[in-house]
């Protein structure tokens, strides 16, 4: 697993729930390592060791922790965050929205590496969606559907979102559209860093 | 209408604007008579800003290359080609790939513009968005990509700094003797190294301290320890910054004293060693005492000085001065007589 996964789940981890939490995680896991690098690459076992923990020590679901770690990924202010590059993608949810089939090759094009879901959107009308996630990494729909909440937010549309489970393709996140301009988008000037 | 040649057709103002937002509509004698959204949102941009419409071409664009472009006969020769033009009166001089190509009517031409490899610049001293370019446009992609890639280099460079300080605190350790922090054996050899093969002079002490044995005899090896940091403290209070401190054995210790080879000042320091030796050391109620003796040598005896045999002759004199009774330092001598310190 890229180090830039592991080390969201680190920091995600560390920011909520604190460093002692994190410590914890680390023995839980037996890691045998302290913390990741977001540039090095990690036995993918580790990534599954740490989310195992994480639920253990934290008495959370993983379904909860995962959607948790797509909203904090999202919403982490640095200037070049993930929000800004994701806002890159598309003038509203909408086009966010169809664009997100692109992402893995928009990750590819800066980190040759980087490994994300894969992504299949179907379009239903009236503004109903869903998208179908494949990655080896199960539950990697409550990833997607905790980006998709923060992304929404982010561009002040109001969205329905529902995880629909495994099935013999992916997992299915439906995506219901019920205002595009619900509330004012956060500001995003292309050629400003960090606006 | 106007009938159009065949396989020509028509377009209106509008439709070329959404495919091209930065073209220039150009009549047949060179002026300007309409231009793209984005054009025009630029060049109100601009400090001189005017409008841009009536305008002749040639006045406000410079036409670089080709070169002699200069009316809209050399323009129409050179129709389908890359150009470059920068645009005049800008206070940076905005630089612009175009291309041109003749209307069917042959009432003038249409030339398309765009920002080249200035593009990211372009965009943020002009605040331009989204909407400023057509949807089949990269921009807004190469965009995103010099920001990624940005946070990428970062994200490296980080990581280059993390592990070069983790390399350099490892190297540090691996010179340093662990319960003294003074330099190791290794650290020596390199030090000696470096000095012997750029014919710097310099002095070599071996000193080797005398009844340590005694005091973790009867006190224990935590006693001989703190004796060992209390010894390390007193031979870097006694030497200089820059001289080269290592713990080479159990209680042995070489200094190296780069540029110091008078005699006179090296017995001193050997003095002063022993003198700061001799003072009781008190470790848990206990008083613990020891002394040293010494063995030094000066590279300016040799050609070439070599480490290895410097150490041994050191190590020769070292133990003259403990036959002679401990407490004392002496000199390798080059014909054998050893003068006392």
């Amino acid at each position: 697993m890229h180090g830039l996964i592991n080390r969201s789940l680190q920091c995600f981890l560390r920011d909520t729930y604190g460093a002692a939490a994190w410590d914890a995680v680390v023995r839980e896991a037996a890691l045998g390592l302290t913390g990741f690098e977001s540039m090095l690459t990690y036995d993918d076992a580790l990534t599954e060791q740490v989310i195992d923990a994480a639920a253990l020590v934290l008495r959370r679901s993983r379904e909860t922790l995962l959607e948790d770690l797509g909203t904090y990924i999202v919403n982490q202010d640095n200037p070049t965050s993930l929000r800004r590059l994701l806002r890159f993608s598309g003038v509203n949810f909408t086009d966010f929205l169809n664009a997100m089939e692109e992402l893995p090759e928009r990750g590819r094009l800066v980190l040759p590496d980087l490994d994300l879901p894969d992504l299949e959107l179907a379009d239903h009308g009236g503004g109903q969606f869903s998208l179908r996630c494949r990655a080896p990494l199960p539950g990697v729909g409550h990833i997607v559907m905790g980006l998709l909440r923060a992304m929404a937010d982010d561009y002040g549309a109001l969205v329905l979102l529902d995880h629909l489970g495994p099935d013999g393709g992916g997992e299915v996140v439906t995506i219901r559209i019920a205002d595009k301009a619900f509330t004012p988008a956060r500001p995003f000037n292309l050629g400003v860093v960090g606006a | 209408m106007s009938k159009l040649p065949p396989g020509s057709f028509a377009l209106n103002a509008d439709a070329l604007n959404r495919m091209m937002p930065m073209h220039v509509r150009l009549a047949a004698d060179g002026r300007i008579i309409g231009c793209g959204s984005t054009l025009a949102k630029l060049l109100d941009n601009l400090p001189e800003g005017q409008d841009l419409i009536g305008r002749d071409l040639f006045d406000t664009f410079e036409l670089r290359r080709p070169s002699g472009l200069a009316s809209m006969a050399d323009l129409h020769v050179h129709a389908g080609e890359k150009l470059h033009l920068t645009l005049r009166g800008a206070g940076r001089p905005l630089a612009f790939r175009g291309l041109a190509v003749d209307l069917a009517d042959g009432a003038g031409m249409i030339l398309n513009l765009s920002f080249g490899i200035g593009v990211v610049d372009a965009v943020r001293s002009h605040g331009l968005t989204d909407g400023d370019f057509a949807a089949t446009d990269l921009t807004v992609e190469m965009l995103y990509l010099v920001e990624a890639n940005t946070g990428a280099m970062q994200a490296l460079r980080g990581l280059a700094q993390r592990l070069e300080g983790a390399k350099q605190a490892a190297e540090a350790q691996a010179l340093t003797d662990t319960l003294t922090g003074l330099r190791n054996r290794r650290a020596l050899s390199l030090v000696l190294a470096q000095l012997t093969l750029g014919k710097s002079p310099f002095g070599l002490m071996h000193i080797d301290l005398d009844y340590f044995k005694a005091v973790n005899d009867s006190f224990g090896h935590a006693a001989g320890d703190h004796v060992l940091r209390r010894v390390a403290e007193a031979l870097q209070s006694e030497t200089r910054g820059h001289d080269t401190v290592a713990r080479v054995g159990g209680d042995e210790f070489v200094i190296i004293l780069p540029g110091l080879t008078e005699t006179g000042r090296l017995d001193a320091i050997a003095r002063r060693i022993i003198e700061a030796l001799t003072q009781p050391i008190r470790f848990e109620g206990q008083t613990c005492r020891i002394s040293a003796s010494i063995g030094i040598t000066i590279s300016t005896q040799y050609d070439p000085p070599e480490p290895d045999r410097m150490q041994q002759d050191a190590d020769e004199a070292l133990y003259a001065s403990k036959r002679a009774g401990r407490g004392q330092a002496q000199f390798h001598g080059s014909d054998g007589d050893r003068r006392r310190a």
